[in-house]
């Protein structure tokens, strides 16, 4: 943190010492702003167009309307009203918090106390069984479609919420067991032992310390399997279907895209739609969410 | 830790079986309702009956009235019952576990752990996969047979085939080599995490909302009209004639790809660059001193040191790749040369019926996942020996 002592050194550091370096680095300063522009630019474009007036989009590129930004006539949120209340992408915003919310508590909730008792409750078969979570991480998610689909029409879930979380605890529950035990298990052993000599049950030993602990954790997974869930499509359109009632965000993406293929400044606003919530959780949870990534890829 | 097994009173030796049973009832009681596809509409309707608004019942129960509130109100009860009656689960049958003799509350209490895990895995991935690759090497009727494979050496399918091994290669290529040559850039300057943010954020975006990005980006109006797609626009401001990307094969796959490297590369890049900062300065400042500039430095140095991160980041992108679905299904269904096993085999389960074609082309995936399997497996050994 010198940054505000800069001022004053430069004029001293002399022009001489100052200037090569700034050149130097120069090639380097441009090159990283390309690659954020070139990154930014088609995000950029949709935002644009998805607060246009539709009659300028057909005939102009998105980019002329940045020459005259303060014509305030061409920027409307109608495109928004219209997908949000005739295209049913409101409808699909509240089907796809409903999805999403219990499909991210569940499994959290179900892979902790197995992570708990993968990393410290000795008992039969552990090694071998631990030994099968690791092997189902990288499962694809196609080999269970065709066997679950036939269950759930035999046993009416097909198109329903309870079959969607049940599908979404399952898949997700691999790797929020396998993050969590390797985070558990790396807390310190004394603490458990500690703990038993004080006579603590597993249960009381799980609740009040490992949980607490975990919070890091269990909130990086939260994020990704919050991710997961929202941005999904081919399970929600495996297992809800395409139905209007039960449609998530995705799927009625998908099929705006198919009824109004042509109409960008409804599909660029409908994509903003979906979004939007990640994005926001993504910014504000940055940091929790790069040490899940740290956590599931690199070791220590 | 104070609360100790045998400090505890009688009640609670009563309170936590009770806890269970209620916990019990109550899943039962939950599940009935999220059972029933009408379940959360005739809940809230019984509600209304009892506080005394009838015409808001009857609105309901014919379909109408407040559905959202409805939907709300189950998915509330799938909260309760997934998660507070698993809590109440838990300890319920936990506590109860614990009060038996050390001997059977130590055989028993871990499987209260572990089964509601291992029963979901079991049906919703064990069973299935087993189920899949079964059925990939029947017939309609049940018969053995090898047909659903045999088909894979017809052109239509080798063309599938062959797309998926251009995404694995270039996809996973592109993002591993740009995450590296970004994490390796952004690492020199002042405005590190600004860069970061941009170049991971579209991580969060779905892949369906990508390809509506990118879908506009390669958008084609015929020459001579005006270009709405900032690619085509580019071109034809250089004189070109504009190209209907998405549709022109083999380069619909290449611009299909980019949309996935434009997404991967984030996560690539935030993995290297906590490897990279891991590097020690010692090393980096020996090998300054013999003599290398900064590309040596990271190509000969820096690389070689963070190999494991490029192998897991590269296995982790790799199995994205070969999965790929949404971004073929939503910019073109695979109609245009560009088809992929995942996006055929959704289309041989709803659109052709075609179950057991769909269960090979499934099985393929998995066969090709094996090694990484075998990767992370060796790998989690070793780490146990070690830890």
């Amino acid at each position: 943190m010198t940054a505000p002592a800069r001022p004053i050194e430069q004029p001293t550091a002399g022009a001489t010492a100052w200037r090569p370096a700034f050149i130097r680095s120069l090639p380097l300063r441009v090159s990283v702003f390309i690659i954020c522009l070139l990154w930014t630019v088609p995000t950029l474009g949709l935002l644009v167009t998805s607060v246009r007036d539709p009659k300028n989009i057909t005939t102009s590129g998105w980019w002329t309307a940045l020459l005259h930004p303060f014509e305030a006539n061409q920027w409307t949120l109608n495109n928004y009203q219209t997908v949000i209340a005739s295209d049913g992408m409101g409808n699909a915003f509240i089907n796809s918090l409903i999805v999403t919310i219990p499909s991210v508590a569940i499994p959290i909730t179900i892979a902790a106390f197995a992570a708990y008792a993968f990393a410290w409750i000795p008992f039969r078969g552990r090694g071998i069984l631990f030994t099968i979570v690791v092997a189902l991480l990288v499962v694809p998610i196609q080999m269970s479609l065709i066997p679950i689909l036939q269950i759930y029409s035999a046993g009416n879930l097909y198109g329903s919420f309870l079959g969607i979380w049940l599908a979404h605890t399952g898949f997700g529950l691999p790797l929020a067991i396998f993050l969590l035990y390797n985070f558990i298990s790396q807390l310190p052993r004394d603490l458990f032992e500690s703990a038993a000599i004080d006579g603590a049950t597993h249960l009381q030993t799980f609740i009040k310390l490992v949980l607490p602990l975990s919070i890091p954790a269990l909130g990086a997974i939260a994020i990704f399997q919050f991710l997961w869930v929202w941005n999904d499509l081919l399970v929600a359109l495996v297992f809800l279907g395409p139905g209007a009632e039960v449609r998530v965000l995705p799927t009625a993406l998908y099929n705006l895209i198919g009824s109004r293929g042509g109409s960008w400044h409804l599909l660029t606003a409908g994509a903003f739609i979906t979004m939007i919530v990640p994005l926001v959780v993504f910014l504000l949870l940055q940091r929790a969410f790069v040490r899940g990534i740290l956590a599931g890829s690199v070791k220590s | 830790m104070a609360v100790a097994r045998t400090e505890s009173p009688g009640l609670s030796r009563y309170v936590l079986p009770i806890l269970g049973l209620i916990a019990l009832g109550l899943c039962g009681a939950g599940i009935l309702v999220l059972y029933d596809p009408q379940g959360g509409p005739n809940l809230l309707a019984s509600l209304y009956d009892a506080l005394g608004n009838t015409s808001g019942a009857t609105a309901l129960r014919n379909g109408e009235g407040d559905q959202v509130v409805a939907k709300i109100l189950l998915a509330v009860i799938a909260l309760a019952v997934g998660v507070g009656g698993i809590w109440l689960l838990f300890i319920g049958v936990g506590g109860a576990v614990s009060m038996l003799q050390a001997k059977w509350r130590d055989r028993i209490l871990p499987w209260v752990f572990v089964g509601p895990a291992l029963v979901l895995l079991a049906v919703f991935l064990v069973y299935p996969a087993a189920g899949t690759i079964l059925r990939s090497l029947q017939d309609d009727k049940g018969q053995f047979t090898l047909a659903n494979f045999a088909v894979m050496v017809e052109p239509e399918f080798t063309q599938i085939l062959r797309n998926n091994v251009i995404w694995l290669i270039l996809g996973t290529g592109l993002s591993v080599v740009l995450g590296l040559i970004f994490a390796g850039l952004f690492d020199r300057i002042r405005r590190e995490s600004l860069a970061k943010t941009i170049i991971f954020l579209p991580l969060a975006i779905s892949l369906v909302g990508a390809s509506v990005i990118w879908g506009f980006v390669y958008a084609w109006q015929p020459a001579g009209q005006p270009q709405i797609g900032l690619l085509n626009a580019v071109l034809v401001g250089l004189g070109g004639q504009p190209i209907s990307w998405l549709t022109t094969n083999p380069i619909n796959i290449i611009c299909e790809i980019v949309i996935l490297v434009w997404l991967q590369t984030g996560f690539a890049m935030v993995v290297f660059s906590a490897s990279i900062k891991g590097v020690s300065g010692e090393v980096l400042e020996a090998a300054r001193l013999d003599g290398a500039n900064e590309r040596q430095l990271f190509a000969r140095v820096i690389v070689p040191m963070i190999r494991g991160s490029i192998i897991t980041v590269s296995t982790t992108i790799a199995i994205v790749t070969l999965k790929i679905f949404d971004i073929v299904y939503v910019t073109t269904g695979g109609r245009f040369g560009d088809d992929v096993v995942a996006n055929r085999m959704f289309h041989e389960i709803f659109q052709f019926f075609e179950d057991g074609r769909g269960a090979a082309l499934a099985t393929l995936l998995f066969i090709a996942v094996l090694p990484v399997m075998y990767i992370n497996l060796r790998n989690f050994k070793r780490q146990q020996v070690e830890g």
